[in-house]
């Protein structure tokens, strides 16, 4: 028998292989390494941005900055690097650090004063979206020949796929991402506390720290993922990023974590993103579909995996 | 005694709640290796105290000194770091996490400076042992009973206890054999020169294994005892602040049990896995003590009788029509009630008030358009909070902020209130004081004569021979044996649970 805990995860793999497997039948090309790296190199900075996503849902939060914590990054860099002329090098432990500051700050508000992830972290949204436009409601282009190197940087894989700065960046958070929430106490008291709150207290779990630094990690990784956003657009620009919050929200819980927190694994959620990568690409593939049929998809996965999580929570 | 030999002393703690004074000016000296009772009435401020000594409530007044120096403890962490281990009232442990990791939880063992599982299940394993406990450690802790978690709580404890060790009611929902275990592990940490603060409501509990006793009323020190010497009237006397009235005897089988109606009538149900088949007749007025250890299947029973999971065999009969329930409103149209054993999860609505939670069995019962007038609401609510001392200033106080045993309280007059045919109560008296024990046992009695059915199950077996007119026995998953009249005594009970 396996562990009743690990059916939503099972679930899910099994659903990426289908969809997978569904594409591959009707296409001839789809079916390659070179799709399935495709996926990630596509999607590495949403499934940084949802790792970090995944601490703050299993603490029984939420971090609805991500998005514009991506764009104000980007729009810092940019103006750093190409009005600053500050090197890439030294702006993004700068960015880094900042957006680390700046999760901290809302993790201490809705800890010590006993606010909802949810308020507090849409005015970070609206206070962080806001900055970027106030910096520059232009686009800011980035040039400079480190950002070269870097979309120059990677290796071939055989049968075509491509291994990029991006991939490499999201494989090695994901690594130490699984790494922290299963083999280390942070990891545990993030479970803690998205078991319940009282009791984790009651056990010793010191609920300060611990939430400041669940809020701090999420919006660390989402001022990286704008970074490697930056490596995609090889721009800043205040108003993008729209949604990814959302996005993010939707392949944890795709990826079999329980939206009230306490149950799920951070893999789960890198299964999530690739399903959602997966629909995206197999309508790009049919030529004929348009691509909100993607969100349209991904709307219908949502409610199967929140009834799925219903039926399972019930059992218990 | 000389602050030399103390190993916990607190002097003239006060504590305050909105409305409140919930400990005013408590004295309390815990020396090493003793085992020390904490006791007191529902709401008398026991479980307070211990908060204030472990640093989740900060006092409003009074020193805490442990080894003599002053201690701020500001949160648990900080008590277990300074080597208080505290067992609180109810069972709080993670449910999501595994048993493993709920003992291990904050001082997880280390390989490579990574969280080492293998050993973290093994030693839950062995550690688990002690208590006769043999499960799988690995699954989430929300798996099993409430009383295997409570052996788990006590477990993690245990295995902290560094200089004290504190224990809130930790027998509450625990069998004699397990008492029994939990007793031996006390005195082997006596022995070791651990303190032990030890609260229950048991009397025979204290007086098996206890040294000292520090006894509360109404928030303020009644006294401090040594446990050789004060007689258990004295003891009542000053928990109660008056005697005890003696409650006469039931005559069992005061009732012609053949001219009572039968209320309830099973034959063969059971459910493969959960319970094997069972034939049960309940008549009207009669009340019906289940019997048997953990696990024996006396929580599955009720469970199967109001539907919460549904027979997969047999008949059932209910007030002369055969029955098939498949969801516990039925069953509560029908006009039964059940009283969970599990308050924290399944009973209470903790910020709803009182008099919220006393009519909700009530009103789902009536639905919810027809609401029940505010002014009837309130007398139910009152009537109930006098009728069986609900401790509280009103009943508009929200129910979380009540004491534990004044929160199960509150539950069984939820039930009592919506007015049932059959009432099924698990566990109806966890934690709930001997004076409060009495007043509840006299009202089901009224309400039997009414003609109200009633279906207990309790480990206490002196409560089942005070309240049953039969008692049926159950050991692993099947019914044992069926006592009546003269035969329901606590060794006669005993001898069938544990005879092979
Ligand atoms: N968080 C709180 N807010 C307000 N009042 C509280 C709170 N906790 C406890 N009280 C009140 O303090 C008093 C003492 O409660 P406490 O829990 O210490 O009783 P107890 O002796 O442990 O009783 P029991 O035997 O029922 O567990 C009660 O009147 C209770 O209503
Ligand atoms: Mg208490």
């Amino acid at each position: 028998m396996v562990n009743r805990k690990f059916i939503p995860l099972i679930v899910t793999c099994c659903l990426f292989f289908l969809l997978f497997g569904i594409g591959s039948i009707q296409f001839e090309s789809f079916g390659t390494s070179r799709v399935f790296f495709n996926l990630l190199t596509d999607n590495a900075f949403l499934i940084i941005a949802a790792v970090g996503m995944t601490f703050v849902i299993l603490s029984g939060g939420i971090d609805l900055s991500v998005g514009a914590v991506i764009a104000l990054t980007g729009v810092i860099s940019s103006v750093l690097i190409s009005q600053y002329n500050w090197h890439p090098l030294a702006v993004f432990p700068f960015v880094l650090l900042l957006g680390t500051g700046f999760g901290a700050a809302m993790g201490a508000l809705i800890y010590f004063y006993k606010l909802q992830p949810f308020i507090v972290t849409l005015a970070g949204m609206f206070l962080a979206r806001g900055l970027a436009s106030v910096i520059s409601e232009e686009s800011i282009p980035i040039t400079h020949e480190f950002y070269d190197a870097v979309s120059m940087f990677g290796f071939e894989l055989p049968g075509g796929a491509w291994i990029g700065t991006s991939t490499i960046i999201c494989l090695l958070v994901l690594i130490a991402a699984i790494v922290v929430a299963h083999y280390t106490r942070f990891g545990g008291r993030v479970y803690a506390l998205g078991g319940d709150n009282n009791s984790a207290a009651l056990m010793g779990v010191p609920l300060a720290s611990t939430t400041i630094s669940i809020y701090a990690t999420s919006s660390f990784l989402a001022t990286l993922s704008g970074i490697v956003y930056s490596f995609y657009t090889f721009s800043g620009y205040s108003l993008a990023a729209v949604g990814v919050e959302l996005d993010a929200i939707a392949a944890v819980v795709i990826g079999g974590t329980l939206l009230t927190g306490g149950y799920g694994y951070v893999i789960g959620t890198l299964v999530g993103v690739l399903i959602m990568g997966v629909v995206q690409t197999y309508i790009s593939f049919d030529g004929t579909l348009s691509s909100w049929w993607t969100k349209i998809v991904i709307g219908i996965l949502l409610f199967c995996f929140i009834a799925m999580q219903r039926v399972l929570s019930r059992g218990r | 005694m000389s602050n030399a030999t103390a190993v916990l002393q607190l002097r003239g703690i006060h504590k305050k709640f909105p409305g409140v004074h919930a400990l005013k000016g408590v004295d309390f000296t815990l020396r090493p290796g003793e085992i020390h009772a904490l006791l007191g009435e529902n709401g008398a401020g026991k479980s307070t105290l211990i908060k204030v000594m472990t640093g989740v409530y900060t006092r409003d007044g009074g020193d805490i000194l442990l080894d003599g120096q002053p201690i701020f403890p500001a949160s648990t962490g900080d008590a277990q770091a300074l080597g208080i281990s505290t067992v609180y009232q109810e069972v709080n442990l993670l449910p999501n996490l595994t048993v493993a990791h709920n003992i291990y939880l904050g001082r997880e063992p280390k390989r490579w400076g990574l969280i080492d599982w293998k050993t973290i299940n093994q030693r839950s394993r062995e550690l688990l042992k002690n208590y006769d406990l043999d499960i799988d450690v690995t699954q989430p802790l929300s798996s099993y009973s409430i009383a295997v978690q409570q052996l788990i709580a006590i477990a993690r404890g245990v295995d902290m206890s560094a200089k004290v060790l504190i224990l809130d009611e930790p027998t509450a929902s625990l069998d004699a054999d397990e008492v029994q275990s939990l007793f031996r592990i006390m005195r082997s940490l006596k022995e070791r020169g651990i303190g032990i603060v030890f609260v229950t409501h048991f009397l025979d509990q204290v007086y098996a294994v206890c040294d000292r006793i520090t006894i509360l009323r109404n928030a303020e020190l009644v006294g401090e005892f040594e446990a050789a010497t004060l007689t258990r009237p004295e003891l009542v006397g000053h928990m109660l602040g008056k005697e005890l009235a003696a409650l006469e005897d039931r005559l069992h089988q005061t009732t012609s049990e053949s001219a009572a109606a039968p209320a309830l009538t099973l034959t063969q149900v059971g459910r493969p896995g959960t319970l094997e088949p069972v034939d049960l007749q309940v008549a009207q007025g009669e009340v019906v003590g289940l019997a048997g250890l953990l696990g024996s299947g006396r929580t599955e029973l009720c469970r199967l009788i109001f539907g919460v999971d549904k027979k997969q065999s047999g008949t059932m009969v209910f007030q002369g029509k055969t029955i098939h329930l498949s969801s516990t409103k039925e069953a509560i149209d029908l006009g039964m009630g059940l009283c969970p054993e599990d308050r924290k999860h399944d009973g209470i609505l903790g910020p709803l008030s009182i008099r919220e939670n006393i009519i909700l069995a009530q009103q789902i019962k009536q639905g919810w358009w027809r609401f029940i007038p505010r002014k009837q609401q309130n007398a139910i609510a009152e009537k109930y909070v006098k009728d069986i001392n609900i401790a509280t200033s009103d009943i508009e106080k929200p129910i979380e902020q009540l004491s534990g045993g004044n929160q199960q309280k509150v539950i069984l007059a939820r039930w009592l209130a919506s007015n049932p045919s059959l009432l099924l109560l698990d566990e109806p008296t966890r934690g709930i004081d001997i004076g409060a024990h009495a007043e509840i046992i006299k009202l089901i009695r009224q309400l039997c004569e009414q003609g109200l059915s009633l279906i207990v199950a309790s480990s206490e077996l002196e409560e089942l021979v005070a309240f049953s007119d039969k008692v049926v026995v159950l050991r692993d998953r099947r019914k044992v044996a069926e006592l009546t009249g003269s035969d329901i005594q606590p060794d006669t009970i005993m001898r069938a649970i544990a005879s092979a």
